[in-house]
């Protein structure tokens, strides 16, 4: 077992432009089992090797029964998108989609309530699960290794950096979610810290944090008081200036409480080993697992 | 995208806030005609994207035609350093002069996304004119706050109750509730991350009065608001920030920092910044270029990091995905084609056509050092500082 495990982990993509198409080929040859495509005009065709495209999610849910759903679409359809997921009850959606509005995503994060949807993302590389051959995202194919370390992040390259420093070290992979730079997103440090903690094939977490809110924080007592697995955390922006957003919509320090060093002081507090440069990630995972 | 106080007070008037009577002067010779038109005791206050324009000297009441001539002149033409505007200064090309009213006192209103509520919030407070990160710090149980359901929207009922909280009487309160669902109006429907009106006033004990207005649009919905992508005022950013967001490059400009980094992710970009520090020197900006840059993009983005004249070390740390890495290196070279500065750079390429890059700088007569990873990186930093 391991986590966010599906009944099947059959994929359904929705955006298949340049970026889309590109991606979800490399999903395919990472073993990933893409089922069906979503395009409003190119219904009845094919992509890839033979996978069949449809013109809604239902007609798409009906035929190949995903219970995954990958987003590409560009942001100004992205909430029609997601909804129409949410709608279909596709068990996890993944949006990777940067630059959704605001005020789009606090709908569709009103919407999610009490439905059968776990959303991840937006503004995210999705997840990979080396172990089952599952990848749903961008995370590249080459740099991870199947093993006991759970990572998950803000960040879409960071969190590579840190895979590719674990597998440097051979150290392999449970699992790597990215839950995305934007300030609202469905899946939280939270909910995955929760699976990783439940999850047999995990032994230790990395966490990769950075400035901007306080999810940093709410994940600090949640491993304080619910977390039994040793955790290793990276907080980067320590050299952000005030008010200006580093790139991520998210990541803007406007009160104390979004300061890199806020931040690194909740997670020390709940025991949790900081690695205080991104250069030592893979190396405080190493010395925590002697 | 933030807009100008006299923007935002258009768009309140055209939401029917009352707004004091007011008009836009390029030169102070306007300044003096205008306060004949308008009042006999007028405020002259700078137009610029910073708050805190008040302690910084950016507002000043006038009683004279000829003071406000002055203030006029003194002001236009200068540039405005306020605590809000972390180092950076903003030229005063416009001025916004309008009539002075009889405040009777100062409440404080906003609306603004709450990323831990999930939802939009309303806040008020008594203690207006005063920044409201100090009320919060010193008075806060003389903030209230009012969370938005998204789907619902504001309720009435919530608003009454919120206003009535105040004690100001009916009269007073209706107004004050009418001016909230006004803004919440102007929020939601621009796609805003801030309205703020700061102070808010009640004038002659009768009528409430927004003495000021900020409006600010979420970048990321700007692609519904095309007819209010005119109102940006590029004189207020510097010039290279502005060819930064022109070439849609997430840059930012940090003083006194000397390594200029490029980097695609922005997560990795901080990480980069970060290490750069922790090897002993500053950082000189934010660039995050994106996940799939072209060519020009890149060569953009060695242009901006070149000309920036603190800059004596360049690390560039990409990470091929969407990007490929053989792409980046041609726009790096077509770059220093174009500047001829040959300042030193450290070299981290991985990932998507990274050995297809190497070639490329390798070939070209750039002053290059490569280094394996972020860890490697940041010793070579540190050898180039030893020299």
């Amino acid at each position: 077992m391991s986590i966010l495990n599906n009944d099947s982990n059959k994929v359904l993509i929705q955006g298949l432009g340049r970026d889309g198409s590109f991606q979800t080929e490399k999903c395919i040859q990472f073993g990933t089992q893409v089922v069906s495509g979503v395009h409003p005009t190119r219904a009845g065709k094919t992509f890839g090797e033979g996978v069949p495209i449809f013109g809604s999610v239902e007609e798409a849910v009906k035929a190949t029964s995903p219970d995954i759903g990958l987003i590409f679409v560009p942001a100004p359809f992205a909430l029609d998108a997601i909804v129409e997921q949410i709608d279909s009850d596709i068990r996890t959606v993944v949006c990777i989609t940067e630059g959704i509005p605001v005020s789009d995503m606090i709908k569709v994060n009103q919407y999610l309530k009490d439905k059968k949807t776990r959303l991840i993302g937006p503004n995210c590389p999705g997840y990979i699960i080396p172990e089952k051959n599952v990848k749903v995202g961008i995370i590249p194919n080459d740099i991870v290794s199947s093993g006991e370390v759970g990572v998950v992040s803000r960040s879409g390259t960071l969190t590579y950096e840190a895979i590719v420093q674990l597998t440097k070290l051979g150290i392999g992979q449970s699992a790597c979610v990215g839950i995305g730079g934007d300030p609202i997103h469905g899946t939280t440090f939270v909910d995955v810290l929760e699976m990783f903690e439940k999850d047999k094939n995990t032994r230790a977490i990395v966490m990769i944090g950075e400035i901007g809110g306080t999810n940093e924080q709410i994940a600090a007592n949640k491993i304080k008081d619910e977390i039994s697995k040793p955790v290793v955390a990276c907080i980067v922006g320590q050299t952000a200036p005030q008010g200006k957003r580093m790139g991520h919509a998210g990541a803007i320090v406007t009160g104390k409480s979004a300061l890199a060093s806020e931040k690194i002081e909740a997670l020390k507090n709940a025991g949790v080993t900081i690695a205080d440069s991104p250069t030592e990630i893979g190396l405080k995972v190493h010395n925590l697992l002697k | 995208m933030q807009l100008h106080e006299y923007q935002a007070k258009d768009i309140f008037k055209k939401f029917e806030i009352v707004v004091p009577e007011g008009r836009v002067a390029v030169s102070s010779v306007e300044c003096k005609e205008y306060f004949e038109l308008l009042a006999k005791k007028c405020v002259i206050k700078a137009q610029i994207h910073a708050g805190g324009r008040g302690k910084a000297g950016g507002i000043k009441l006038v009683t004279s035609p000829q003071e406000a001539e002055d203030a006029g002149s003194q002001m236009l033409g200068s540039n405005l350093n306020t605590f809000q505007s972390a180092g950076g200064e903003f030229p005063i090309n416009k001025i916004y002069i309008e009539e002075a009213l009889n405040v009777t006192n100062e409440l404080y209103l906003a609306i603004t996304m709450d990323f831990e509520m999930k939802c939009p919030v309303v806040i008020l407070s008594t203690e207006g004119g005063m920044n409201i990160e100090e009320v919060a710090e010193k008075f806060p149980k003389k903030i209230i706050k009012l969370f938005v359901d998204p789907l619902i929207g504001l309720s009435p009922y919530k608003v009454r109750k919120l206003c009535s909280m105040l004690n100001m009487g009916k009269k007073l309160d209706e107004q004050l509730s009418s001016t909230i669902f006004k803004a919440y109006s102007i929020f939601d429907s621009l796609d805003c991350s801030l309205v703020e009106i700061n102070p808010l006033a009640v004038v002659e004990k009768e009528s409430i009065v927004a003495l000021d207005a900020k409006i600010t649009i979420e970048d990321d919905s700007m692609f519904r608001h095309k007819d209010l992508a005119k109102l940006f005022d590029e004189s207020q950013m510097n010039e290279t920030e502005l060819n930064a967001l022109k070439n849609d490059l997430s840059y930012i400009k940090l003083f006194e920092g000397q390594i200029g980094c490029m980097v695609n992710g922005a997560g990795l970009a901080m990480a980069t910044m970060d290490i750069t520090m922790k090897a002993g020197m500053a950082p000189a900006n934010f660039l995050d270029v994106g996940g799939s840059a072209s060519e020009d993009k890149i060569k953009e983005a060695y242009r901006i990091i070149c000309s920036d004249k603190d800059v004596r070390l360049i690390l560039v740390n990409l990470f091929g995905g969407i990007l490929r890495c053989d792409v980046a290196a041609k726009g790096i070279v077509d770059g220093h084609k174009e500047t001829r500065k040959k300042t030193p750079m450290i070299v981290v390429l991985r990932g998507t056509n990274s050995d297809e890059a190497k070639t490329i700088l390798q070939n070209s007569d750039l002053d290059i050092t490569f280094a394996r990873d972020l860890p490697d990186a940041a010793n070579k930093i540190q050898q180039k500082l030893g020299n």
